[in-house]
């Protein structure tokens, strides 16, 4: 990390024409085990979306500056885009189809709906993620709170005053 | 991202083991280095995962003082109990930086050693000093917002952008660390560096060498302390001007302080003799205004980034009114008082 990001063509051919060996990982997803083969270089975004077709989780800027790709790890918020899935081998994962369903919708999803929180609703995903990662954390009182606290997720459809109605909606009701 | 290697060890001796050839990274958190491989700024042939390493606990020391594993999460440090009452203004400025997910995942050791936001670093169809010696700095003579004003070179106008590291710098933090040659223990003001002739180092750690823990002394400025933060949108950005402010008065007058500055420079930056100007001083603007032109004596804008020379200037006076006054900046409410 602190040398010039020089590089050994060398080598790094070589590492290249290697055969791409995969690595075991083991996940709960949603409530259900799994036992995968990844690519190291796979991130936790790409695996959900691309090997298990879990889209609910969306890719924004893969970068850590939008929060479009939030997902729980062990009931954490973190970026799915900059998570290498091996790195987090034996963690229990919660995307958005783990926290609701059509027909049984997570008080999150209803409140969005009831404050109309969304337009274009790419964000939506990973802000109600963020908001369910929010209440678990408990360092949120007031409004103003929330409002610092889901600054992770950018909206460019500017929906941010019904987003921070329908979170507080229900922290507030959890509490 | 190119293809590399993935080790994963379970102590701290065999990742110090796989940690020492060429080309290898070490992985924390990963908020930093998984993008910078994504752009391959980073383009590590081995990737050793350090999560498994036993060193993501906040234990108290026998001197009264606070050790924050590398492992530790920024989130976990923040809210840490002893942190908030002991330290808090590390866990301000922990909660002045990035977003509550990148927190939650980036580490302590990792936000010391996470490399410049400069534009030109992340861009490889650019020239960067930083990124290939000898290439030049786009940034010099370029769009320069976001670079120093203070301690850059010919060759680099890069800033470190933590909020943290400038907290530790004003707590006069210890960094130890662990290599095939032993452990050390660096303090906090040598361990970042100017960019000099050797933009490409950040800090001085040897090649392989690994951080397992910050330390913190057990001085109390758990009274008269700030972190203010400016930047361009209310949250979620790096900072143009940050002021770190630890403050102790006696019977009215600054007995000890330390001012650290982050946003303006390669480092933390930190001046000894702009704190002795005002020690045994009753807080004044007057005061206050001597030890900002003593902290910022020298500095030179590049351009876009010229402004940052008087608002530093006023954030140092306000900061260090805030700590004397113990009105500390609130990270929430973010009206400037």
């Amino acid at each position: 990390m602190n040398d010039a990001v020089t590089i050994d063509r060398e080598a790094a051919v070589r590492v290249a024409a290697r055969p791409i060996a995969t690595l075991p990982l083991s996940l709960t997803i949603n409530g259900e085990a799994r036992e995968l083969q990844v690519e190291p270089w796979t991130t936790l975004l790409d695996l959900l979306r691309d090997k298990l077709d879990l889209t609910g989780t969306k890719k924004g800027c893969d970068h850590g500056q939008c929060g479009a790709c939030t997902v729980l790890i062990d009931g954490r918020r973190i970026n799915s885009c900059l998570k290498l899935a091996v790195s987090v081998d034996g963690a229990e994962i919660t995307t958005i189809e783990g926290l609701g369903q059509p027909g049984e919708l997570h008080p999150l999803q209803a409140a969005f709906i009831e404050h109309d929180a969304f337009q274009c609703g790419y964000c939506t995903p990973g802000q109600i993620c963020s908001a369910q990662g929010l209440i678990n954390e408990g360092h949120a009182k007031d409004r103003q709170d929330v409002r610092e606290q889901m600054s992770g997720n950018l909206c460019r459809c500017g929906a941010y005053t019904n987003i921070a109605d329908a979170v507080l909606e229900v922290m507030e009701k959890q509490a | 991202m190119i293809r590399f290697d993935y080790a994963r060890p379970s102590d701290v001796a065999e990742a110090v083991r796989d940690g020492a050839g060429d080309h290898v990274a070490y992985l924390a958190g990963g908020t930093n280095l998984i993008d910078l491989m994504k752009e391959n700024v980073a383009r590590p042939l081995e990737v050793v995962d350090i999560n498994r390493l036993p060193l993501a606990r906040i234990t108290d020391l026998d001197d009264g003082g606070l050790r924050l594993g590398a492992l530790a999460t920024n989130a976990d440090t923040a809210y840490d109990e002893r942190v908030q009452a002991r330290y808090p203004l590390l866990a301000s400025a922990i909660l002045a930086g990035a977003s509550p997910q990148l927190r939650n995942a980036a580490t302590n050791g990792g936000n010391l050693n996470q490399r410049t936001r400069c534009y030109y670093f992340y861009d490889v169809d650019t020239p960067c000093n930083k990124r290939v010696p000898g290439q030049g700095c786009g940034a010099i003579g370029g769009v320069n917002r976001i670079h120093a004003i203070l301690g850059a070179s010919d060759r680099c106008i890069a800033t470190h952008p933590s909020d943290m590291c400038v907290a530790l710098a004003a707590l006069k933090a210890q960094v130890q660390v662990t290599g095939l040659e032993g452990d050390r223990a660096i303090a906090f003001d040598d361990y970042h560096r100017l960019p000099g002739d050797e933009p490409w180092r950040d800090n001085n750690l040897k090649q392989g060498e690994l951080v397992t823990a910050i330390d913190l002394p057990a001085e109390d400025f758990s009274t008269n302390y700030t972190y203010l933060k400016l930047r361009d949108r209310l949250s979620y950005a790096f900072a143009l001007v940050s002021v770190a402010v630890a403050m102790r008065l006696e019977e009215g007058r600054i007995a000890d302080v330390r001012i650290a500055l982050g946003g303006v420079a390669h480092k933390p930056w930190r001046r000894i003799e702009a704190e002795e100007a005002i020690k045994n001083e009753r807080p004044s603007d007057t005061v206050f205004d001597t030890a900002a032109s003593a902290l910022l004596a020298g500095a030179v804008g590049q351009g876009d980034n010229s402004f940052k020379i008087g608002l530093a200037h006023k954030a140092i006076v306000r900061a260090l009114n805030q700590a004397a006054a113990g009105t500390p900046q609130s990270q929430t409410d973010k009206r400037i008082r």
